[in-house]
């Protein structure tokens, strides 16, 4: 209808997605290709490794002792005779040597590869999704106050869950009842409207939300995190996934910074407020509209949080805290390798320099995809 | 067409003595000071001002998008067709934004989301409030931008907002506001970031659109040359305040406030040829310090001394053209 002819055709500039133009950044960088190649390669070998090295007849074999060949040096051949032939290595060499125990450290190295990916990946996703849950939260309704009359209810809810943990059934129900009836009273009858009558400094603002989120985080960065890490492992069950819910609760804080950051210089512009004038809810605009305006520091941040929750649960499991022992980890490998260490260096070196070429390429990959998603980078 | 002139007398929209304030303690900014307007139904109605005057103000607190911590609507009522849409919750004004009023912004690069497709966002538009099948929206999508005027609207689809002109940008917007049918679209400048040739382009898509459609248009603008293109009715506002409204002719034949002849006079035409531009001395007030008695008198050529005590009140000079310069009235009705 309104086709009219004045109407000129845009300029088709070459068309790139988004992605196309980040991989011909990302591909400037040397060093970025190498730890994305690495990363890859790491990825790969993890898989591998726990299809491998899992089942009731695994091709690699990292748990099955052989005392008669214990301590033998990488690329050694079994000595012919002794080993019946499901006990002789895959290849018919160590590859990486044998342990005290006469293990295959190949095979446990395979093994500890798929917890080091497991523990990064899932960990950081965990710190992720809280960080960003955090970081919407504060910088989109930080100037929200919540009232006292909010904070009180939800401490008689907590002091009720308090009490369950002591043993207190009954009383803690009491008290769940009571928080509930408050938090009902205040939140859904609107008290002061409807009855007309005030009820002081229950209905004023207490803190914003923003100053609650952000004094958390700093709290949470008061702790000195591997000592709580320690702590809280004492106390569970020893367990790979409680370490990989640890280690994520004790790391989201950076992501929150980063998220908020970002929300509350986005929060101002225009298409936020579009997406209101259409009519959009406040959490489909945080998480669809913003967020993806946001993801790019987090990226970068997540891979570099990879790398140390990969240190992390190496340092744990050093320390005999982390994954209980059967399993292979390339912490207890090293740890267990270190009465050894002038007898068999081999036992140290080769976790220590799997865990340090992992973490740099996760670091090198991480740092060139922030120069990647750099937008001054980008005008190029 | 037919609802033009049928229903020309239908208020949709009628906001009155609305005061939103800034600022929590001592200095309120009082940026909008108790503004009354109606829209009528099919009816294009312009809120012209200076920059900082509170027009874009007034039109978020339509849509109850003023941001609330710093802002505060003190009082006023915002009637559209029959609730007044400020004693809604958030959740039933969600189902008006978009739906039945929508907005068309001033940045047309700034208000689209740089990280969406425009399919996306049309796409996003209808979803909110319509629950339609994914085909359907995608062809919805397809015709809102053939409306518009973009050419190849189905190739289009999957451009990102960086890769269209400024006007196509901007159409695309209007398309976004379009894609629920709403009685009311409100234009925020929409015409400020474009250039002369764009800008005519666009105010004739919006007016072949409202004229189809009979919907109702309020336009924020300062631009003097767009009110006289598309208004229906006009109200100027200076400093927080209406102070003259009228029909397009009204006020543009026979002005009867110091502030909007003044306006006139600024704005570069055929006689002034060569000569030096008029331009109203001083600038808009700032909303925290007010002047007393009327906003306009420290600018005001023929200020007497009585404008700077008395708050000055709406003067009716009948026809529904309507003054707020006492001063100019008694002045008119004794000759």
């Amino acid at each position: 209808m309104t086709n009219d002819p004045l109407i000129l055709e845009a300029p088709s500039a070459p068309k790139r997605t988004r992605l196309e133009e980040l991989w011909r950044l990302f591909k400037q960088n040397r060093l970025a290709i190498i730890g994305l190649f690495i990363f890859v390669l790491f990825f790969i070998t993890a898989i591998l490794g726990a299809v491998l090295t899992s089942g009731h007849d695994p091709v690699f074999d990292p748990s099955l002792i052989r005392l008669q060949e214990k301590l033998l040096p990488p690329l050694s051949r079994p000595h012919g005779g002794a080993l019946s032939p499901e006990e002789t290595p895959t290849f018919g060499l160590y590859l990486f040597g044998t342990d005290d125990l006469g293990r295959d450290v190949f095979s446990r190295m395979l093994q500890g590869a798929w917890v080091s990916l497991t523990v990064g990946f899932v960990a950081v996703g965990i710190s992720v999704m809280v960080g960003i849950f955090m970081g919407g939260m504060a910088g989109y309704f930080g100037e929200r106050h919540l009232r006292w009359d909010h904070i009180s209810g939800v401490g008689i809810l907590f002091a009720a869950g308090i009490l369950l943990t002591t043993g207190n059934v009954w009383t803690s129900l009491g008290v769940f009842a009571v928080g509930c009836v408050f938090l009902g009273f205040f939140i859904v009858m609107k008290p002061p409207q409807r009855f007309g009558f005030t009820t002081g400094w229950l209905r004023k603002n207490a803190v914003s939300v923003d100053t609650l989120i952000m004094r958390l985080v700093d709290i949470m960065l008061c702790f000195p995190s591997f000592f709580l890490i320690l702590t809280v492992v004492a106390l569970l069950p020893a367990s790979m996934y409680n370490i990989m819910i640890i280690i994520g609760l004790t790391s989201w804080m950076g992501t929150t910074r980063f998220v908020r950051a970002e929300f509350l210089s986005l929060r101002e512009q225009d298409f936020v407020t579009a997406a209101r004038a259409l009519g959009i809810g406040n959490f489909r605009i945080i998480f669809r509209h913003m967020m993806p305006n946001a993801i790019a520091p987090v990226l970068v941040s997540s891979t570099i949080g990879i790398a140390t929750a990969i240190l992390t649960e190496a340092g744990l499991s050093f320390l005999g805290f982390g994954v209980p022992p059967p399993h292979a980890t390339w912490g207890n490998i090293l740890s267990g390798g270190k009465g050894f260490i002038f007898d068999a260096p081999w036992l140290t070196f080769i976790p220590g320099i799997a865990i340090l070429i992992v973490v740099l390429c996760f670091n090198l990959f991480g740092e060139g995809l922030r120069d990647a998603l750099n937008p001054k980078l980008r005008e190029r | 067409m037919e609802a033009d002139t049928a229903h020309s007398n239908d208020t949709l929209l009628s906001v009155a003595d609305l005061k939103v304030y800034f600022g929590g303690q001592d200095p309120v900014a009082r940026a909008v000071d108790g503004v009354n307007f109606d829209v009528h139904t099919g009816e294009t109605v312009c809120l012209v001002g200076e920059s900082g005057c509170g027009k874009t103000v007034t039109a978020l607190a339509v849509l109850g998008l003023v941001p609330i911590p710093p802002g505060k609507v003190v009082s006023g009522k915002i009637r559209f067709r029959d609730t007044d849409l400020l004693t809604l919750r958030e959740e039933t004004l969600q189902h008006i934004r978009g739906n039945q009023i929508s907005m068309v912004f001033q940045e047309p690069l700034t208000a689209l989301n740089p990280v969406f497709t425009i399919g996306d966002q049309i796409m996003e538009a209808i979803q909110v409030h319509e629950k339609a099948a994914e085909n359907e929206r995608r062809s919805r999508c397809i015709q809102l931008l053939q409306d518009v005027g973009i050419p190849s609207p189905r190739a289009r689809l999957k451009d990102y907002p960086h890769q269209l002109s400024g006007g196509q940008r901007q159409r695309v917007m209007i398309a976004m506001a379009l894609a629920c049918r709403p009685a009311l679209i409100i234009a925020d400048e929409p015409t400020t970031a474009l250039d002369v040739t764009v800008q005519a382009q666009i105010l004739n898509l919006m007016k072949s659109i409202q004229n189809t459609a009979a919907m109702s248009v309020l336009y924020i603008t300062h631009d003097l040359g767009v009110v006289s293109t598309v208004a229906d009715r006009v109200y100027i506002m200076y400093a927080g305040l209406i102070v003259e409204q009228g029909t397009r002719d009204q006020v543009f034949q026979a002005p009867k406030h110091p502030y909007t002849r003044g306006l006139l006079a600024s704005l570069p035409t055929r006689g002034k040829r060569g000569k030096r531009l008029y331009s109203i001395p001083g600038t808009v007030p700032n909303p925290a310090f007010k002047p007393k008695g009327c906003p306009f008198h420290p600018r005001c050529a023929s200020a007497l001394p009585e404008c700077s005590v008395s708050f000055p009140k709406m003067c009716d000079y009948g026809e529904s053209h309507l003054s707020r310069c006492p001063p100019l009235y008694n002045q008119e009705k004794h000759e």
